[in-house]
């Protein structure tokens, strides 16, 4: 397969979060500020390529009964290595991440990757399909939490943009806001897309 | 450490501190599986099931082998295998005594596997020191939580279908909207305890 189109197919066309709506959990609950974003991105992007990498050399080696259990150990392994070196290396990125380190464990997206990529494809193609999918979650959480540092907390990465006269609107940060902004920003991505086709046609 | 009373634990765990509204764990089963009221209840129960089983066998493990030869690095790993275990079982179960909640679940019934909710209560559990009991009914009141939350949503949900909602929003966007709201509503509880 190309190697491009890998890449691509992950950050664009089959974006993890905005095309797929995989992965929601994370999406809503750590896009509170965008070093959060970030760095849930990255986290998951480093287990989305190994676990990818693992998968696809054991491919032939695993038996089908029971490949998801496999698939699990292999994805808690990394999770678990991906949460000493943040508890050893970036402690304040730990304690806001919080549970949802170890639940990257259960994030839909490196399952899903695994079983419908990583268990069919060889090990450069699925290392490369973890990068770009990895890269696309990051893409997602990193605007979703920009738009909700932004109008949340009047902050991006934590450098203060507004404030004093105008209050930022603390419900955009607070729980409901996730909810609203993913539900208003993935309808702005159907409308955009939408618009795009109907210009094509013309 | 002190252990809260059973009705603090059901308050927190039904509205202030629900699992799905407040916390966003089983988000993907909540926006997945809550097309239809039924199939919403029938999720309810096989995930209110498996997280109580799943508090009791972690709470277990973890005291008894993990704490014991200092091995609690290897919890992320370990409850997720008990709670894999226990989906294929509940599975099972499922199919042979309910065969038509079993169709309708469809691919949402081993998918609660990567059900956050399940994990994150094992976790939650061990991190707030809770002890055999109230591991148990902690996870039991977070479903409970979780049920309540996705059957709600599934009401609200049927009416929305009939509605003349903008084609950008509709299906998913709307659905996200709506569950924001709920989650206003539920925010009204926060700070409320006994």
């Amino acid at each position: 397969m190309e190697k491009k189109k890998i890449l691509k197919n992950g950050i664009l066309t089959e974006n993890p979060t905005f095309v797929q709506l995989l992965g929601m959990c994370p999406t809503l609950a750590v896009t509170t500020t965008l070093k959060n974003g970030l760095g849930m991105g990255l986290s998951a992007t480093v287990v989305l390529i190994m676990s990818n990498i693992l998968v696809s050399l054991l491919r032939k080696i695993i038996p089908d009964k029971v490949r998801i259990a496999a698939y699990i150990v292999i994805i808690a392994t990394f999770v678990t290595i991906v949460q000493m070196v943040l508890q050893a290396y970036v402690e304040s990125l730990y304690a806001s991440l919080g549970i949802f380190i170890p639940l990257i464990v259960v994030n839909c997206i490196i399952l899903a990757r695994a079983e419908s990529f990583a268990s069919k494809y060889s090990v450069v193609d699925s290392a490369l399909d973890g990068l770009g999918m990895g890269l696309g979650f990051t893409v997602a959480l990193c605007i979703i939490s920009i738009v909700r540092e932004f109008f949340g907390q009047g902050t991006i990465w934590g450098i203060k943009l507004y404030g004093g006269a105008i209050k930022p609107a603390a419900i955009i940060g607070m729980p409901p806001g996730g909810f609203i902004v993913l539900g208003i920003l993935i309808a702005a991505i159907n409308f955009i897309v939408k618009k795009r086709k109907e210009g094509g046609k013309n | 450490m002190d252990q809260p009373s059973i009705i603090s634990l059901l308050i927190a765990a039904l509205f202030t501190e629900n699992f799905v509204l407040v916390k966003f764990m089983g988000c993907c089963p909540f926006l997945g599986v809550s097309k239809k009221l039924d199939t919403a209840m029938g999720m309810g129960m096989a995930v209110t099931f498996v997280m109580a089983i799943a508090s009791m066998f972690t709470w277990c493990v973890n005291e008894f082998l993990l704490v014991k030869y200092n091995l609690e690095y290897l919890q992320t790993i370990v409850f997720i295998l008990i709670i894999a275990g226990l989906v294929q079982f509940v599975e099972m179960v499922v199919k042979k005594i309910m065969p038509s909640l079993y169709n309708a679940l469809g691919i949402y019934l081993p998918l609660i596997t990567t059900n956050c909710a399940v994990l994150g209560v094992a976790l939650l559990n061990v991190q707030n020191g809770y002890n055999f009991i109230n591991s148990i009914l902690y996870g039991t009141f977070a479903a409970l939580g979780f049920s309540l939350a996705i059957i709600l949503f599934a009401g609200v949900r049927e009416t929305i279908d009939e509605k003349d909602v903008p084609e950008s929003f509709r299906g998913f966007p709307i659905a996200l909207i709506s569950s924001g709201l709920m989650a206003i509503a539920f925010m009204g509880f926060s700070g409320f305890s006994i």
